[in-house]
Formats: C-alpha cells, sequence, structure tokens
C-alpha cells in the first residue's frame, strides 16, 4: 500500500500545527511588506507591517493598558455568561413549564443587534459605570450559546442509564450532578470555545459604541487612531485583538482537551 | 421452594395503542434461573422492566411475597459512564445508596475481580473491549450484592466466544451467591445451557405459551453443550418456540 508520501511525514509532528500557519503568515508579512513599498500604496490607506510596528513599539504602554482593559473585561463577561448560561440550562432541566416560558425570550436576547441596544443600556446603568455596560452587552452575545448547548446537553443522557439510575433509587439532584452534568460536559464545553470568542466581540462593539468616557479598551483606541487617521497605530490595535481572541480561543480549547481527553471520543487520536 | 416473586395477569399497553403484554402469570422461586425466550418484539423486555417496577403495568400486579430483594439489572447495551473509570461505573448503585466512599470502592473492585477484570479497574470504557465492558456492567448489578439479577439480552451483542465464556462466568457467580436470574434471550442454545426453566412467549401481544423445566447438571462447561442431554433440552424449547409461534 503506498503511503501518502510527503503530506503524511509533513504532519507527522504535532509542531506542524503550528510551523505551517506560522510560515503561511511570514510569507504574507513579507509580501505585504514588499508590495506596500514596491507600489508606493500611501501609509494611511495599507501601512506596511513595519509601520505597524514602530506604532506598536511607540505606543507599547498605552496599547497594552488598553489590551488589560479589554482582556479583564472580557474575562469577566465570559465568566458570567459561562456561569448565566449553565445555571439556566440547569433551571431548565428541572422545569419545563420555565423552559417553555423563558427559552423564546434567550433566543430574543440573542437575535438582538447589540449595537442597537448599546445605548440604551448606557443610559440604563449610567455613563460612571461603563464596565458594567460592556459586561452586560457581551453577556447578551456570549451567553446563548452556552445556555443552547448544555440544556441539549444536559437532556442527551442515555435512556437506559437513567433507568438505571431510577432502579436504584436516584433522587433528582443525583441524576442532575452524577448522569446530566457529566453528560452535558462535552456540549458546555464546545459552547464555551465559541462563547469565549463572542464575549471579546461583544466588548469591543461595546468599546466603540459606548464611545469615550471612562473607555480605554482597545475597541476605543481603535476608534481614536480612525479618527486621528494613525492608520499604523490602528491595525497595531487590530493585531493584539486578534492575538487576544487566538490566545482566548486555544485557552479554552486546552481546557476542553484537558477535561476530556482521558474519556471522550473527541479527543481520540485517529488510528492510522 | 419458596416464591421469590410472581407475575399477576400482567399486561402493558403503551400510549400510541402497543400492547406489549396480555395477561402474564408467572412464578419464580429463589434460586431459580429462569429464561424468557420469545420472537422479537413479544414483550419480554417489558415484562423485565414491569418486574424491575421502571414500568408500571396497565392491569396487574407483581407481588413479592418474601418483601422486593435488592435487584440488578444488565442491559444489552454495556450501559456504562464514559465518564468515569471502571471502578466508578462498578460503583454506582453503592454511590447512589450513600456507601461509604471506602467501603464503595473495595466492594466494587471485588466486584470487578470476580468478572475477570483484575488489573483494569482504572481503565475508561473507551478503552475496553465489547466483552470487557458487558463484564464492568456486570460487576456493576452484582456490586450491590442483589438477591435478583435481571438481564435483558445481554451477551446478544458479542461475539461466540466471548459470549460463551461469560456464560460460564455468570454461572460461576450466580452459583456462589445464590442468586436468582430472570434472563432474557433470543437465543434457544443460550437459555439450554443457562437455565433450570425456560418460558416461551407468544408473539405480540405476549402472553405465556410454555414452561420447561430443564435439569442441566449443577456444574458445566462448554462440554454440556455436545452432550445429548443438552441437545435434548434444546429441542425441547425449540419446539416450544415454534409451538409458541404458531399460535
Amino acid at each position: 500500500m503506498k503511503e501518502r508520501g510527503s503530506q503524511q511525514s509533513l504532519f507527522a509532528t504535532r509542531y506542524s500545527l503550528f510551523a505551517i500557519p506560522f510560515a503561511l503568515g511570514v510569507a504574507v508579512l513579507a509580501a505585504w511588506e514588499f508590495l506596500v513599498r514596491h507600489y508606493g500604496v500611501p501609509a494611511i490607506v495599507l501601512p506596511p507591517p513595519s509601520a505597524i510596528w514602530a506604532a506598536f513599539a511607540g505606543n507599547f504602554a498605552s496599547l497594552m493598558a488598553s489590551l488589560w482593559v479589554t482582556f479583564s473585561v472580557t474575562l469577566v463577561a465570559m465568566a458570567a455568561a459561562f456561569a448565566g448560561g449553565l445555571l439556566l440550562a440547569v433551571i431548565f432541566s428541572q422545569s419545563r413549564l420555565v423552559e417553555a416560558a423563558l427559552y423564546p425570550y434567550a433566543v430574543v436576547l440573542q437575535v438582538t443587534p447589540v449595537i442597537a441596544v448599546t445605548p440604551l443600556i448606557l443610559i440604563w446603568v449610567g455613563f460612571d459605570r461603563i464596565d458594567l455596560v460592556l459586561v452586560i452587552i457581551a453577556w447578551m452575545i456570549a451567553f446563548f450559546p452556552v445556555l443552547a448547548n448544555t440544556t441539549l446537553g444536559l437532556k442527551s443522557a442515555d435512556h437506559n442509564l437513567i433507568d438505571l439510575f431510577r432502579l436504584y433509587g436516584a433522587s433528582r439532584w443525583q441524576i442532575l450532578t452524577r448522569l446530566q452534568m457529566p453528560t452535558a460536559l462535552p456540549y458546555l464545553l464546545g459552547a464555551m470555545r465559541v462563547s469565549g470568542g463572542l464575549a471579546l466581540i461583544g466588548v469591543v462593539t461595546a468599546e466603540m459604541v459606548a464611545g469615550s468616557g471612562a473607555a480605554t479598551g482597545l475597541g476605543w483606541r481603535i476608534i481614536e487612531a480612525g479618527n486621528r487617521l494613525e492608520i499604523a497605530k490602528m491595525f497595531a490595535a487590530l493585531a493584539l485583538l486578534s492575538i487576544l481572541g487566538i490566545a482566548i480561543f486555544f485557552a479554552l480549547s486546552l481546557l476542553e482537551w484537558a477535561t476530556l481527553h482521558r474519556w471522550h471520543e473527541s479527543a481520540v487520536k485517529k488510528q492510522g | 421452594m419458596a416464591a421469590l416473586l410472581t407475575l399477576e395477569g400482567i399486561s402493558k399497553r403503551f400510549d400510541g395503542g402497543v400492547e406489549a403484554l396480555a395477561a402474564v402469570d408467572l412464578r419464580i422461586g429463589a434460586g431459580e434461573f429462569v429464561s424468557l425466550v420469545g420472537p422479537s418484539g413479544c414483550g419480554k423486555s417489558t415484562a423485565l422492566r414491569v418486574i424491575a417496577g421502571l414500568l408500571a403495568p396497565s392491569r396487574g400486579a407483581v407481588t413479592w411475597p418474601g418483601g422486593k430483594p435488592a435487584i440488578g439489572f444488565v442491559f444489552q447495551e454495556p450501559t456504562l459512564m464514559p465518564w468515569a473509570d471502571a471502578v466508578g461505573n462498578a460503583r454506582l448503585p453503592l454511590d447512589l445508596k450513600g456507601v461509604a466512599r471506602g467501603e464503595a470502592e473495595a466492594r466494587a473492585m471485588r466486584a470487578l475481580a470476580r468478572v475477570g477484570l483484575d488489573g483494569f479497574e482504572r481503565a475508561f470504557p473507551r478503552a475496553l473491549s465489547g466483552g470487557m465492558k458487558m463484564r464492568v456492567s456486570i460487576a456493576r448489578a452484582i456490586a450491590a450484592e442483589p438477591k435478583l439479577l435481571l438481564m435483558d439480552e445481554p451477551f446478544a451483542a458479542l461475539d461466540e466466544l466471548t459470549r460463551q465464556a461469560l456464560n460460564d462466568d455468570l454461572l460461576k457467580l450466580v452459583r456462589e451467591d445464590g442468586l436468582t436470574v430472570i434472563f432474557v434471550t433470543h437465543s434457544v442454545y443460550e437459555s439450554a445451557y443457562l437455565s433450570d426453566r425456560v418460558v416461551a412467549m407468544t408473539p405480540r401481544p405476549g402472553r405465556v405459551a410454555a414452561d420447561l423445566a430443564l435439569s442441566p447438571p449443577r456444574v458445566r462447561d462448554q462440554g454440556y453443550r455436545l452432550t445429548p442431554e443438552f441437545a435434548g433440552a434444546a429441542g425441547r424449547v425449540s419446539a416450544a418456540l415454534k409451538k409458541a409461534n404458531s399460535e
């Protein structure tokens, strides 16, 4: 049987998962630098990577501070979304009445364009508590995947296992904690991975719309840099945001792997 | 022999109109190994679930003259919790009853050793073969030291050799613990090998068509399958089934 030759050996090491996209990124950056210089593209339209780096280095302190602000608010919003989604899903699993009553409203929250609602939340919560506004907005976007997936997961317990639990006289609490929640865990972790990214998007969007005031996150930096035509700085802030998003995604993926790899089918290495 | 349980006039009609059982009368004595055989859909699994208390009969009653004993149930699927290792799975009935952790752990380990899974206590279900998963399922059923074992075609999904090995392991456990077993199976040969009694059921709605007393040797092994006595027993079961099917 012929081996799938060079493609197979390329993926032989774990490093290839990082090395291949990294190599592509470097190639794109090099091409970008060259083409922008070669065609004399104006810096306010598309700055070369070298200018972006210079803007980053030159504004290091303020960009890092903004990164921290965005990151910490995102973290809070994520935690609230995970906790809220999980709690609501558990409540739904215990009462079909509550689920039927509240689920459509949860969907409404999900599909409401957040940009439209931000000014309203600002007025209600107050301009002196921008952080809370950001968390609320990000929560609105991020909690629904957790709610929807965990609800599904809680309902997905093996029916024979449910019978077995009943046979041995398990209480509702025991069925919830020993059967339904472990069953829901893979669903929850998958949703968290998506939710983390959504929380970040929510925070940045809200920062942009909430305007100045106490806003000092990366979202606001991007608007500010755009207003001042500091395009290279804008790109630098964008790059930082992307890195933050990737870091959150990887952290949550790692959490998923760490929790599931010993027993879940999704973590089984493919044979051959 | 004292009756452990009796079924009197058990019928079961499901929502949707399916009548799974029609007036089943059965008396099971303590220590008996009773097989329920019959065509697919004849209500054997339903009867087992009614006995276990998982389903309420539409009519009739299950009575336990000596009180309801501890029951172990084994499904056709191993039905293990994938997130727990073998001990974690075997401990389940004990954990649910609130047995202290140390004792539950010890009893589960002992049950696993009795089904031949020494050394696999920390393995997760996805690392176990079908036969091994079924052994964990059996260990779980016996961990709480039941007096009655209900088994719903437990070996149907396994290959022949594994099935025969598990047949013998089951007989050993039953002998050691003095268990009463109600064993649902499709297989005429399996019922003839394992049972003191075979109850043949009619197609849906299921009713008892025949109740055969077999007398297999008390201690038997695979060699018994080659004897004329076994062939005779299997023949009787087969004939009873054919007759039941044509009713």
